[in-house]
This record gives C-alpha cells, sequence and structure tokens, in this order.
C-alpha cells in the first residue's frame, strides 16, 4: 500500500444539503474541510444528519445542493463506485456467499488486478488485520470482530484516498469495541489516510479523533479537536452531548457577574469562551455557564471554600466509589450535576441527602451559547 | 414433548385422504387389462408403450414440456427483476405493486381463461402454444415473485452498497452480489413456474386447438371420447413430473439452509 498523494485525500464541503421530497432539510448547509490523512469524526444523536452527510460524501444519497470535492475534484456527480473510497459499515457487510479472502479479492477483481497481485495483495491485507491464514473461513465462522477486521482489510486493499466508517463498532460489545478501536487508530497511522468516522459514541469519537465536527439538526454545531471541544464547546448541546457537565441557565450581567437562582458568580471577561462566536457579550446575554465535573469542588462545611470561589449549595443524590475516582451526584435544586473527586479528597461526611457546597476556580467555567438548542 | 396419539392418527388420516387417490392410479397404470379395475387382475406395461408410441399423447407431452420450460424461463426472468423492483420501492408503492403482482393467484382462473381467451382471439394468439406460454407466465408469475422476495428482504442492504463502494457497477453488484444470493429463491420460483404450467388445465383449455394440446387437455379429451387405462398411466407421469421437481428442490433448499446456519 502507497501513500497517497499529499492532498489526495482531502475532502471539501461547501454548503452541502439534503432534502428529501418536500420535506425539512436532514442536512442543512454542511460546510467542512477534512485535510488529507485527517481522522475525522462526525458525531451526533441519530436523526441528527451526520449518516446523510457519510452517504452523500460516498454516493449513496443524492446531493439536493452544495458541492463535494476530493482533491479538488467535484464528485458530487459520479456514482459511488467511481469515488474510490473504501467503506466500512455497522453490521460488516461482508459477503456471505464468498471467502475471507474472496470478499478482500472482491475491490481488486472489480478493477481487473492481476491475478498473482491480488493473491499477494490479499496475503499482506490479511496480514494488516492480523488475520494471517483466515482466508479460507466463510464470514459466518468468524467472530463479529474478525468479521469487522475483515471489512476494514476489504476496504483498504484497494489503496483509495479515503475510508468512510459509518458506525463500524456500534454492533460489537464493550470489550471488543475497545480493541477494535485501537486497531482502527494503529490502521489510520499506518496508512495515512483520510478516515472519515460517524458514531453517536461521544467516548469513541474522543479517543480516535484529530477533529470531531458536531451535528445537531442537520448543522454542523462545532468543529474542533476532542481537547477543544471539551474544554470549550461554545454552545449549550456541545456541552450536554460531549462529556458531562454542571450546567446553569442564568443569566450573564455587564461587569462580569453572572446570575443563576439568586446566587451571584463571577464571570470574568477573561474566563474562556466567553463569546464563542465573537459576539459581544451585552447585559443579559443568553449564555449558560457549564462546569466540568472534574473541575468542581465539593465542601462539607461553607467555610473550607477558598476566597474567590464561585459557590452554589447542592444535595448529594449518589455517591460512588470506582477506584481511581468517585462520582458524586449533585442536586443544585431542580437542577442535577456531577462531581468527579480524587478518591481521598472527600471524608466521611460525605454521605447521600448530605448538604454540601459545590465551588469552582471562575477559571474553569466557560460560557457557551443557549441557541441554537435541540 | 408428550406423545398424543390421537393427534398422529389424525394426521395419518389427513395424510391418506390426500395421497390415495393418487397412489391407487399408479399400480392401475400397470394394469393388463382394458379396463379400470382395482386392484388390478393382472400387470403390464401396455399403457406406457401406448402413451409413449402413439402420436397424440407422444405430442401432448412434447408440448407441455415445452410450455412447462418456457413458462419457467420468462416467469423466472420477468418475477425476479419485478420483485427486484419492488423490494426497491417506498411502502405505499410497494403494497400495491405486489397486490398487482400476485392477483392471478387470487382471481379466478376461469375468468383470466375467459379474459385472455377473447383478448388471445383477436391477437392470433389463440390456439398457438406461444398463447398458452404467455397466459401460463402470468399465472406463475407470483411463485416467482413470492420466493424472490422472501430471499430478498432476509439480505442485508448494506451488502450492495458495499460493491458499490468497492467498485463495482451496479450490473456487476447484480451478478456476483445480489443475484447469487438470491438464487435459492429463483431456483425454487422457477421450479413452482414450470409444475404450475405443467398441470393447469383450465386455460389450457380454452386456448387450445389440433396443434397445441398440452397433457392435460389431452387426458381430458381422452376421457371424453373414451375411457382407457392410458390415462393412468399419463397420470403417473404427471405426479413424477411435477413432485420429483418439488421433492429435489426441498431437499437441496433444507440442505443449504442448515449450512447457513451452522456457526
Amino acid at each position: 500500500m502507497t501513500t497517497p498523494p499529499a492532498d489526495g485525500g482531502r475532502i471539501e464541503l461547501t454548503d452541502l444539503c439534503k432534502r428529501y421530497g418536500t420535506g425539512p432539510l436532514v442536512v442543512d448547509n454542511v460546510t467542512l474541510d477534512i485535510a488529507s490523512g485527517e481522522f475525522l469524526t462526525l458525531l451526533g444523536p441519530s436523526g441528527s444528519g451526520k449518516t446523510t452527510t457519510l452517504n452523500m460524501i460516498a454516493g449513496f444519497a443524492e446531493v439536493t445542493s452544495g458541492s463535494i470535492r476530493l482533491g479538488g475534484r467535484d464528485i458530487a456527480p459520479l456514482p459511488p463506485h467511481k469515488r474510490d473510497f473504501g467503506m466500512v459499515f455497522q453490521n460488516y457487510a461482508l459477503f456471505p456467499h464468498m471467502t475471507v479472502a474472496q470478499n478482500i479479492a472482491f475491490p481488486l477483481r472489480e478493477r481487473k488486478v492481476a491475478k498473482s497481485e491480488v493473491a499477494q495483495r490479499v496475503e499482506r491485507t490479511l496480514e494488516l488485520v492480523d488475520l494471517t491464514g483466515m482466508g479460507d473461513r466463510r464470514p459466518d465462522e468468524l467472530s463479529g470482530g474478525q468479521q469487522q477486521r475483515v471489512a476494514l482489510a476489504r476496504a483498504v486493499v484497494f489503496s483509495p484516498s479515503v475510508l468512510l466508517l459509518d458506525e463500524p463498532l456500534s454492533a460489537l460489545d464493550r470489550k471488543l469495541r475497545q480493541s477494535l478501536q485501537q486497531e482502527i487508530k494503529r490502521l489510520h497511522e499506518e496508512l495515512k489516510l483520510t478516515f472519515v468516522f460517524v458514531t453517536h459514541d461521544q467516548d469513541e469519537a474522543m479517543s480516535l479523533s484529530d477533529r470531531i465536527a458536531v451535528f445537531n439538526e442537520g448543522r454542523i454545531e462545532r468543529v474542533g479537536t476532542p481537547a477543544d471541544l471539551y474544554r470549550n464547546p461554545g454552545t449549550r448541546f456541545v456541552a450536554r452531548f460531549l462529556g458531562e457537565s454542571n450546567l446553569f441557565d442564568g443569566r450573564l450581567h455587564p461587569g462580569g457577574l453572572y446570575e443563576w437562582n439568586g446566587h451571584k458568580w463571577a464571570a470574568p471577561a477573561t474566563s474562556p469562551a466567553t463569546s464563542p462566536d465573537g459576539a459581544p457579550d451585552g447585559a443579559g446575554h443568553e449564555r449558560d455557564l457549564v462546569v466540568r465535573p472534574e473541575r468542581l469542588r465539593v465542601a462539607t462545611e461553607p467555610g473550607q471554600v477558598p476566597d474567590g470561589a464561585n459557590r452554589v449549595p447542592a444535595t448529594v443524590t449518589g455517591l460512588y466509589f470506582q477506584g481511581t475516582h468517585q462520582r458524586v451526584e449533585l442536586d443544585y435544586g431542580g437542577v442535577t450535576g456531577t462531581a468527579v473527586l480524587s478518591p481521598d479528597a472527600a471524608g466521611d461526611d460525605l454521605r447521600p441527602g448530605s448538604g454540601v457546597t459545590a465551588h469552582w476556580d471562575p477559571a474553569h467555567q466557560v460560557l457557551v451559547s443557549r441557541t441554537p438548542t435541540p | 414433548m408428550t406423545a398424543r396419539p390421537w393427534l398422529k392418527i389424525v394426521a395419518f388420516l389427513v395424510g391418506l385422504f390426500l395421497t390415495v387417490p393418487t397412489l391407487v392410479v399408479i399400480p392401475m397404470s400397470f394394469s393388463s387389462s382394458q379396463t379400470f379395475r382395482f386392484p388390478p387382475a393382472g400387470w403390464s406395461a401396455q399403457w406406457y408403450e401406448r402413451l409413449f408410441t402413439s402420436p397424440e399423447w407422444t405430442t401432448a407431452i412434447v408440448n407441455s414440456l415445452q410450455v412447462g420450460a418456457a413458462t419457467a424461463v420468462l416467469a423466472t426472468v420477468l418475477g425476479t427483476a419485478a420483485a427486484i423492483g419492488v423490494t426497491r420501492l417506498g411502502e405505499r408503492a410497494k403494497g400495491v405493486a405486489t397486490g398487482f403482482l400476485l392477483s392471478p393467484i387470487i382471481i379466478p382462473n376461469i375468468l383470466i381463461a375467459l379474459v385472455i381467451f377473447s383478448a388471445f382471439l383477436r391477437l392470433g394468439l389463440s390456439g398457438t402454444l406461444s398463447g398458452i406460454v404467455l397466459a401460463h407466465t402470468a399465472l406463475a408469475l407470483p411463485f416467482v415473485v413470492i420466493a424472490v422476495t422472501a430471499r430478498l428482504q432476509g439480505m442485508d442492504p448494506a451488502l450492495q452498497k458495499a460493491g458499490g463502494s468497492l467498485g463495482a457497477s451496479p450490473w456487476s453488484v447484480f451478478t456476483k452480489i445480489t443475484l447469487p444470493l438470491a438464487m435459492p429463491g429463483v431456483l425454487s420460483g422457477a421450479v413452482l413456474a414450470f409444475v404450475s404450467s405443467f398441470d393447469e388445465v383450465v386455460i389450457s383449455l380454452f386456448l387450445q386447438s389440433p396443434t397445441a394440446i398440452t397433457l392435460p387437455v389431452q387426458m381430458f379429451n381422452s376421457v371424453t371420447v373414451q375411457i382407457d387405462p392410458t390415462i393412468s398411466a399419463a397420470s403417473t407421469l404427471m405426479v413424477l413430473v411435477v413432485s420429483v421437481p418439488i421433492l429435489l428442490a426441498q431437499v437441496i433448499g433444507a440442505r443449504r439452509g442448515n449450512r447457513g446456519r451452522q456457526r
């Protein structure tokens, strides 16, 4: 397998729209520039348009308007078999009437590759996915994880410039999912192809991707690296969908004051992402305040709260010891949240039902815009 | 499972009721006498000799085999195409299309025969074997559509997408993926189409002419003229030609099914 040309795997989506019949837009003006060799994940709940977007890239769904370019070439009018993408499906989609080797040879045969070379490349690709010697088996004689590895082999054996993966791990159980995640990551590093990965699983997206595009109601809500999106979600939807959060829907007042439910908190203009979209932070601007669980501290006595911290009284509703950390479920009076503490951070006073004070450093909170909301 | 003797007895009796008339015909076809008598007084193969030598019987047998084969080919090609087309339609259109395709099963055959007869008279197809083939194809279509649709519905639609994504043109996807996987349904559809044509009487009676007589029609005609034990030899032939392919298809189908299930 050769390294594809520098820009050959670049995908540019411009104002991409999809509408079925006279219905609403399922994909609404999606613009995305995927670099060659990048691992990009389309993340979103079901019905958010991520799979339709992938199907348009693959050629299975017609584009209503907008353009799709691969390596600078407009591919929207091409049928799927002329687009030269590898694709991996949720239920493997192996051909049940062919052996593993015949499955992997299929794309080479369709491309009229010489017989001797087909055998060589099939053998090499079987080795790549760690299935040496399995070539004569039938797909139904393999485990789910092995079947998906065959599907991966089949999708990369013809050296496409892009690999599309449509929820490839959701049919597998937890343990297999993790080992196949590593497999996919390793393949990406070895083959240096562009990977476009669709999933609704935020953990999968976070651990695999170079960048994530978060979909909501047909639109891309945010694009960024996993760390960037986690620290700086930008919108309420992304904050909720990606990781856990303590989210307060109050009001931002001029002079760096945030008010929620009668509590007044410091909201210095320097705190990150005060204006993710560059909009001015006028008085009463609609913003939610988000604190990630690992940034939240819990004090059993109000006196323990350090000076300068933002604070809110809470009731402990659950306490879960998990070895490396402990989870504290909190109730702020109708609004629930979570704190993740180190195993020895809280004493014996912390138990379900006890009243505590949750607090955090204002530098660790982020403000996110409320619209668009789901 | 508890043994329920009365259930076995009832099942046995029903089985007997269904098969005895057929089984009586077979010994009678080997009778040495000129009349229908059961059990036969003596044994001979004279009626088979007559069946396979007299021109009116041999022509009818050849006609029936030709019509059956042509019907099987036509109905299988059209029915398979129709089944593939129907599975790609939306829910509503699918219901309407399936209803139309399966209507020959529901509409009384005599009605179809009358309509086809008057239409074929005008088209000059009445009294021709091709006319009978066309009419039988319409009747056999539902069998093929049902058998192939059942196979296609069990198929993961992602397989065809996968074929496309791997560089196979739509035709290539059809010949290398869809058709091989639908093949058991296509074959059993073909067998059913052949069999349904081979023992069809009503339409063949309407469309018959001295040059277009099928075996069931010849049997009917021979009885109206004189009762002659050749008909029991012909019946035995019918039973064989109809039941052997179906039994074979069942055995092969069962074996394939088992192979698909083992893990």
